[in-house]
């Protein structure tokens, strides 16, 4: 950080910098392309909402998996078991309780939301406990192997009948089988103002969004307040992390990804460090997919493929393994340009064009050869957009590997200390700055 | 007897119970010239009943071995390592060095045979453990964490960090604590690097070091974790004399601080000229041991190196 | 002196290994458990044959397109995630072929419709009439269309995308694979659309009924097509590796890891026979358990990538015979697992199988053997 810098270059050496001007970048491209493209207020408002939904949770998760992989060196494949575990036994808790009477139907233990939050959490940092004391000892790939089999495991658990309704002191609770769970236990929001005793604050903005939208404003309203509380739990995920990462617990870590059994020579205590890191980790991948799921009318098992794992990896790897910021910046833009962008394009065509897509790769390609009609192809492409992104995705993740494995920020080598290491204060230093900063 | 001026013994105390120099030991201390050949009685009996004083003897090493499927690279190693010393170990290759160090240090679980540290028997505990209680080792070949800055890597190595605790890090005035720990820390860190005279290295990265460089990079991270005693495993392996001399000069200096030292060395002039006492290994086991001019002239020793079977 | 030896080296296998003395117990147990069942009627021997026929078949399948996951896994170093893909890659291909042989190459029906193996309900395997028997020039032109398709595949996936980055590491390579699944699976559903759709004939397939103790036991032109095709192959594979100088070569690079770590990356020609013999074998493996199983779908491959991985790793990796016993213990499991558990967690028996002897023995049963 010399001074001969100019002062922008200086802004945008700090990491908030770098954050705050590539979401500002994203927002500022989404809200152009629907002015342009004519999409409406309520249609404006609910894709910021969206994407800033995803952005997040992008975010979160990539800050979770980075503290397994980019501090540790632990390849965790298994992200999305760990994410189920967290919203189904956070449904389990906090659904309305049901009883014998409503037949067929599975219901909760009927807590508040916070107490189901919690255990939700804590059951999944449990199963990274579990998992940790056979499988923390395996080198890398067996590793990956081992997790990724894990999550499918926790799949079939809540797919299975056997799990899928039982009898608890009165309540049929379970996990709902291959139907899943209904989440009736009210919007998340509203119960967060109100706990808060900010009711009538909710009430106005709902009013505030009314003026804008006239018809039906709450849901567009819950969308943006939820956004916003998301993009807090990402500035918590990101100090809580940035502080573990900036300390003596990180710098050990940064040691056992490098060279194991040098840490253990030294008298670090490997495993205690790793079984730590991995079970935290856990929980805030529970803690994620309680987040994602939440607002969610049910849930089902299917949903938790190792496919959305590797979306995380793939966020990850964009940002720079290693790196905080690289996390979220990379998550932003996973969500912005690969996961959310496309099918925001999706929709704004539909909305412009009306989209008459043939059913098969050869109905659409027929035409070409007939008439030299492009269309067809073009519909079917546009229908497909879910595929396509996913092909892209592993090009991109391809790409990548051969040409920039570290992403954006991997290559930043920080030193994982609580102090800066720059300065020596009471010596003569050949750095002009006075005064040094801890912290 | 060695008339190397280093080769003092803690003075007025039989140094070893050895035999091997019994008969010509001096009470007065090692400085008489005596050029008569002692006589080497060859089996060192270490088996006393009376066992030494921990405070003297702070690493013994009692009928180890260690067998990998049909090999068996340690047979029945004995040998102790005195107080404020350089213990030199020596052999051919294959004799069995570095296995010994790796059963010492918890790397490898002894087939049989006890490791006893300060008076405790610390056989099969974990590598982590083992350096807890102050006995440390460096590598053969520098592992020094390359992605990690120099000034990090020596940082890592003291122990009892508070910050090391996950919640400590992580809550708001707790942290407070840590950052105080680590700032006194950094301090110590400094003055290492400063001792070793490598601090203008401090904020490059471990991985861009001189073969040489990394050498005092070895040395000084495992002293800052405050040992009792070091094991250096071939610390003088492809460094240069000028760098060779200093590491020595250092490692005097810290000797005389009351560090101890084994060092395994394949460079027996080294040995001899720096060490009180040097053990010799030979296919697994210990061939003798005795101060370094008696070993010198041993014909056993003489003989294995050369090839020929004991 | 025999006795004692071997006693002392029994002592020393439970002593050392706990864990492993437990799990044979526990399989020991289970054998008794289920002899007791059959003996006392809860369980049908015919049942328990059956599922020992659907394991077997299953075990074949596993082991065959695990033979190239080994190899690749040996030889290059890395756990290729996108082998899965390469069995429905293969899958297609082959059974495109034979749709359009079946199909009259466009007599019987739209030659668009059955290059796209009846995407969207074009056309239908039964319509057509397709089985081993009914159809064998179409159902062998397809298996050899499937083995050269994956062996296509295979090497201009190496070339593109494994051979520039040879030099790195186990993870990056597995990472990149995982992005060559996803390019692969994604393109085969946007080509061939979503739906899984019925190959064969139904009915129309020769069966022959065997008694058993209690019951009879079905087995179906397919069932034996399968196990003739797969235990050729792998009588193939045993005499490549035995008999000609490639195979020994690709044995000693497979066993002696150090050397080949020695000598470098391994010669280019070494490498693109691994993938010549290894995408054959998958490819032709997921043509016939689409033969057997009688439906196709884009998630096949996925389905099983995960059970041979388990395989390969329960053998040991870099052993050929390895990957062909795992397989059928995998198999097996898998199938024999509902006597005691329910259904839906057959495959998670597979995977804790695979799981135990990580703890127990992560180089898996064959390992330090040669893999002659």
């Amino acid at each position: 950080m010399s001074t001969a810098d100019s002062p922008l270059a200086a802004l945008w050496e700090r990491d908030a910098v770098k954050i705050g001007v590539l979401l500002a970048g994203i927002y500022l491209a989404y809200v152009l392309v629907g002015v342009v493209l004519d999409y409406g207020v309520r249609g404006q408002l609910n894709s910021i909402a969206t994407l800033t939904f995803y952005v997040a949770l992008f975010a979160l998760l990539s800050l979770a998996l980075n503290l397994h992989w980019g501090y540790t060196g632990m390849f965790n494949i298994g992200v999305v078991g760990f994410m189920a575990v967290g919203i189904y036994v956070m449904a389990v808790v906090s659904k309305a309780p049901a009883t014998e009477a409503a037949a067929g139907s599975v219901g909760g233990l009927g807590l508040p939301l916070w107490v189901g939050v919690l255990a939700g959490t804590v059951a999944a940092g449990l199963l990274g406990l579990l998992v940790a004391l056979p499988a923390l000892r395996l080198r890398a790939d067996y590793l990956a192997i081992v997790t990724v089999a894990m999550s499918e495991m926790v799949r079939f658990t809540f797919l299975s009948g056997t799990f899928q309704r039982f009898e608890v002191g009165g309540l049929v609770i379970g996990f709902g089988g291959g139907s899943g769970l209904l989440l009736d236990f009210g919007s998340p929001v509203e119960q967060l103002f109100d706990a808060l005793f900010l009711g009538g604050v909710y009430d106005g903005l709902v009013g505030l969004t009314g003026t804008v939208i006239e018809n039906n404003p709450q849901p567009v309203t819950n969308g943006l307040l939820y956004g916003a509380l998301l993009l807090g739990a990402v500035g918590l995920y990101y100090v809580v992390l940035g502080r573990l990462g900036n300390s003596p617990f990180g710098r050990v870590l940064k040691a056992i990804r490098e060279d194991e059994d040098a840490a253990n020579a030294l008298g670090k205590d490997t495993k205690a460090f790793k079984t730590k890191a991995f079970v935290l980790g856990c929980a805030l991948m529970g803690l994620g997919g309680i987040l994602w799921y939440m607002t969610s009318g049910a849930i089902t098992p299917n949903t938790y493929r190792p496919r959305l794992t590797f979306f995380i990896w793939i966020a990850l790897i964009i940002g720079g393994a290693g790196s905080n910021t690289g996390s979220v910046m990379g998550g932003a833009l996973f969500a912005a340009l690969l996961f959310q962008g496309p099918r925001f394009l999706q929709s704004v065509v539909n909305n412009l064009v009306d989209v008459e897509a043939p059913s098969t790769f050869g109905q659409a390609l027929a035409p070409i050869a007939g008439a030299g009609d492009l269309a067809p192809l073009g519909f079917y492409v546009i229908d497909s957009v879910r595929q396509l992104q996913l092909i892209v995705m592993g090009l991109v993740l391809i790409f990548l590997m051969h040409r920039r494995p570290e992403g954006l920020l991997g290559h930043r080598k920080e030193p994982a200390a609580s102090v800066e290491l720059e300065r020596r204060p009471d010596r003569e230093t050949p750095y002009a700055d006075g005064g040094e900063t801890d912290e | 007897m060695s008339d190397d001026p280093t080769a003092e013994t803690a003075a007025g105390e039989p140094t070893s119970t050895s035999t091997v120099d019994s008969a010509e030991h001096d009470e007065n201390g090692p400085d008489a010239n005596n050029d008569t050949t002692v006589s080497v009685e060859r089996e060192p009996d270490l088996r006393d009943d009376d066992a030494p004083d921990p405070e003297e003897v702070p690493l013994r090493v009692d009928g180890l071995r260690k067998e990998f499927g049909g090999i068996t690279a340690v047979a029945d190693a004995s040998f102790q390592v005195e107080a404020g010393t350089l213990t030199g170990l020596i052999g051919p290759n294959g004799a069995g060095k570095s296995t010994t160090f790796n059963c010492i240090t918890g790397v490898h679980e002894a087939t049989a045979g006890t490791v006893t540290f300060r008076g405790e028997d610390i056989t099969g505990l974990a590598s982590h453990t083992v350096a807890n209680r102050g006995l440390v080792r460096t590598f053969q070949i520098a592992r020094e964490f390359g992605e990690m800055t120099v000034l990090e890597n020596l940082m890592l190595a003291p122990g009892g960090q508070r910050g090391e605790s996950l919640w400590r890090s992580v809550l708001p005035f707790v942290r407070d604590d840590v950052v105080g720990q680590e700032s006194e820390l950094r301090e110590r860190c400094w003055e290492t690097l400063e001792f070793f005279e490598i601090d203008h290295l401090a904020h490059e990265f471990a991985g861009n070091l001189s073969g040489g460089q990394r050498k005092l990079l070895e040395l000084a991270r495992a002293l800052l974790t405050e040992p009792d005693v070091l094991l250096l495993d071939e610390p003088f392996a492809g460094v240069n004399p000028s760098l060779e001399e200093r590491l020595l000069d250092h490692i005097h200096e810290l000797r005389a601080d009351g560090y101890t030292f084994l060092i395994v060395e394949h460079d027996m002039d080294l040995i001899m000229d720096n060490c009180e006492h040097v053990v010799v290994m030979h296919q697994g086991s210990v061939l003798t041991e005795g101060p370094p001019e008696t070993v010198r002239k041993d014909e056993d020793v003489i003989e294995a190196y050369l090839g020929g079977d004991v | 002196m025999g006795v004692t030896e071997s006693y002392s080296r029994g002592r020393e296998l439970v002593e050392g290994n706990p864990l492993a003395l437990v799990f044979g117990l526990l399989i020991v147990l289970l054998l008794f458990d289920l002899v007791g069942k059959l003996a006392s009627g809860a369980v049908q021997v015919s049942s328990v044959a059956v599922l020992v026929k659907d394991g077997l078949a299953r075990g074949l399948v596993i082991g065959l397109a695990g033979i190239g996951l080994s190899m690749t896994y040996s030889i290059l170093n890395f756990a290729n995630f996108a082998h899965g893909d390469y069995i429905t890659a293969g899958a297609f291909s082959g059974w495109a072929t034979t749709y359009l042989i079946a199909g009259g190459f466009g007599s019987s029906a739209n030659v668009g419709s059955l290059l796209l193996v009846g995407a969207g309900g074009s056309v239908f395997g039964g319509a057509l009439g397709i089985s081993v028997t009914a159809t064998p020039v179409a159902v062998v032109g397809g298996m050899v269309v499937a083995g050269g398709g994956a062996i296509l595949l295979s090497l201009v996936i190496d070339r593109l995308v494994f051979e520039p980055i040879r030099d790195r590491d186990g993870i990056t390579l597995l990472i990149t694979s995982i992005g060559v699944a996803f390019a692969l699976r994604y393109t085969i559903q946007f080509v061939f659309g979503p739906s899984k759709r019925g190959t064969t004939a139904a009915g129309g397939v020769p069966t022959l009924s065997v008694p058993v103790v209690d019951g009879t036991v079905r087995i179906t032109a397919h069932d034996a097509t399968l196990a003739v095709v797969a235990g050729g192959l792998m009588l193939g594979v045993h005499l490549l590796l035995q008999r000609t100088r490639l195979g020994k070569a690709m044995r000693a690079m497979a066993d002696n890891e150090d050397l080949a770590r020695v000598t470098g990356i391994p010669t280019e020609r070494v490498v693109r026979f691994t993938w010549i013999i290894g995408g054959g074998l998958t490819g032709v493996a997921g043509y016939v358990f689409v033969l057997w199983k009688g439906t196709l779908g884009w998630f096949d491959g996925w389905i099983l990538l995960l059970l041979i991985f388990a395989a390969v790793i329960l053998g040991g990796i870099g052993s050929i015979y390895g990957a062909i016993v795992g397989g059928l213990v995998i198999g097996l499991t898998a199938s024999l697992s509902v006597v005691w558990i329910p259904s839906s967690f057959s495959r998670a028996s597979a995977f804790l199988m695979m799981i135990l002897i990580l703890v127990v023995k992560p180089t898996g049963l064959f390992s330090g053997r040669s893999t002659a």
